[in-house]
């Protein structure tokens, strides 16, 4: 076969190229499962929306905006959650079942570039999840400030932490057993006590206290502000911030320790 | 090209590898041999930077694969035991994705990608998934796989494990063409007749220490030329001789069922180890 020159001069001009090609892989197995993963990411917010926009929380208003109105922010915070977490078993069935992820680690892409990949890849999923939501809301009459500022921000920032906590669980578990007692014991609670289903400041003083240490809480929180056309306080938006941060660097810090 | 010095692996109390050293020259087809849980993978995996090493040092190309992980694996290529291939995307989007993260152009993975394809007769499947694959052509695009960005050493953890024989020697073939054409291989394998048919020298590892290394032949005229293999209470003795006169010799003065045949590398490695390598070509 004839042989060409090495490409090592071609890893020093795209640094970036290792995240890339990971991302890149992880939206070619979303393209190849096409409709059925949009599907998917539609069943549940409908069935929210049916169940307690149009049933439970028929002729509630809360905050002064319909029940509809408030629950389509906290349907956005969910599912931007559910979704970029859900990169987490991504890349557990990768690791334990197909072994790809054996595949990166002979590569000489950086633990970093990857982690950068797989968090992108989440976040990118955790989007589509909000553009599903927007278009059921509009098919639900509901038209809310999904362009403001503070709901791409808040949209962002709940997928960066989220998907930084899916790398970083992906590598802790030891089997898929693990990763679903995680969704079940983290990402299920959270999705019904973060501000999702009713506001937080209408429970009990001490259940607020414990409700604000959840991330969902202040994600929640920024959605609804942006979606409602209001302004916030900075706090959620640092505290998100602090937060990815931290997964990310213990994502990182989790990946170089795979190597067993 | 390779070269191991007093390389150590412990996994809890299990010492998988126990100080091997071991050379292998560039455009050598060196085999590891050895019964499962010996050693082998443990070996790979630390070569390709896959596991930690405790102790020792592997310089491929003359790196460091620990302390220069990534130009080490650049020069590189792994075919694993596990076919770990994205069964959900197609042969070429497997090809192409193995091609990014090794870096290499857009240009030249297209051109690389047809090359190999034709290379393993697979240029008619660029577009099938994965998942559509015989388990030999699924072999066959794991071992392009790893050629995909040119690597001068390629590491093979038994690579035709689980394949009947027809197909195991179609991957034997490819395996002549790597090696003709000036790749390094390192295979490991627990197949006796693999081993005798691709490898230059042949290294035996057991319980993490290499037994010995020599050219597959002259491990098996240590032994002499023909064996004889015969039961003694259900247990099976074999025996070498150095001709097939002095074999027939000692299989007629054995009583109930005897098998006269060439003496073979598993001959040789149940000599020094005491073990059999499990497994049959």
């Amino acid at each position: 076969m004839r042989e060409r020159p090495s490409t090592a001069a071609a890893a020093k001009v795209a640094p970036l190229a290792g995240s890339l090609a990971i991302f890149r892989r992880e939206m070619l197995i979303l393209r190849s499962r096409g409709k059925k993963v949009l599907l998917s990411m539609a069943v549940s917010p409908t069935l929210y929306l049916v169940a307690f926009g149009l049933g439970v929380g028929k002729g509630m208003r809360v905050d002064g905006h319909t029940y509809l109105e408030f629950l389509i922010p906290g349907l956005v915070a969910m599912g931007t959650m559910n979704q970029a977490f859900g990169i987490a078993g991504e890349i557990n069935i990768a690791r334990f079942y197909w072994k790809i992820f054996e595949e990166f680690q002979a590569a000489p892409i950086s633990d970093l570039a990857y982690v950068v990949g797989e968090v992108l890849a989440g976040m990118a999923k955790a989007v589509m999840s909000v553009f599903i939501i927007v278009l059921l809301a509009t098919l639900f009459g509901v038209q809310l400030a999904f362009y403001h500022p503070l709901f791409i921000a808040g949209v962002l920032l709940n997928a960066f932490v989220f998907a930084s906590l899916a790398v970083l669980a992906a590598m802790l578990v030891k089997s898929h057993a693990d990763q679903a007692m995680l969704f079940n014991f983290i990402i299920t609670p959270m999705a019904f006590l973060g501000g999702t289903f009713f506001p937080v400041d209408r429970m009990p003083s001490w259940v607020q206290v414990l409700l604000q240490a959840l991330p969902l809480t202040h994600a929640s929180y920024l959605i609804r502000s942006g979606a409602y056309g209001r302004s916030a306080s900075a706090l959620p938006l640092v505290l998100l911030l602090v937060i990815g941060l931290v997964f990310f660097f213990l994502a990182h810090r989790s990946v170089c320790r795979a190597r067993d | 090209m390779i070269v191991i010095a007093g390389l150590t692996k412990k996994y809890g109390d299990l010492q998988a590898l126990a100080g091997v050293d071991l050379q292998v020259d560039r455009g050598e087809l060196f085999a590891l041999l050895g019964p499962n849980g010996a050693g082998k993978t443990t070996m790979v995996r630390i070569m390709t930077g896959l596991t930690r090493r405790d102790g020792g040092t592997v310089l491929l190309g003359g790196l460091d694969i620990a302390a220069q992980p990534a130009a080490a694996k650049r020069q590189v290529g792994l075919v694993p035991q596990v076919v770990n291939l994205d069964t959900e995307l197609t042969v070429y989007q497997n090809l192409d994705l193995h091609g990014r993260f090794f870096f290499m152009p857009a240009a030249d993975r297209r051109a690389r990608i047809a090359e190999l394809l034709a290379y393993v007769e697979l240029g008619d499947r660029a577009a099938t998934p994965v998942k559509q694959l015989s388990g030999g052509m699924k072999r066959r695009l794991l071992i392009v796989r790893a050629m995909m960005h040119r690597p001068g050493i390629l590491f093979m953890d038994e690579p035709t494990v689980g394949l009947d024989a027809a197909i195991r020697r179609r991957i034997w073939s490819i395996i002549r063409r790597i090696q003709g054409e000036g790749t390094t291989i390192f295979l490991t394998t627990h197949y006796i007749e693999e081993a005798e048919y691709l490898a230059g020298r042949v290294a035996f590892i057991d319980r993490g220490r290499i037994v010995t290394v020599d050219r597959p032949d002259r491990l098996v005229q240590r032994m002499g030329a023909w064996a004889v293999d015969y039961l003694v209470d259900n247990e099976l003795r074999t025996e070498c001789f150095p001709d097939r006169e002095a074999a027939r010799q000692a299989a007629a003065a054995v009583a109930g069922r005897v098998t006269i045949r060439r003496v073979n590398l598993e001959d040789a490695f149940l000599a020094l180890t005491g073990r059999k390598v499990a497994g049959e070509a």
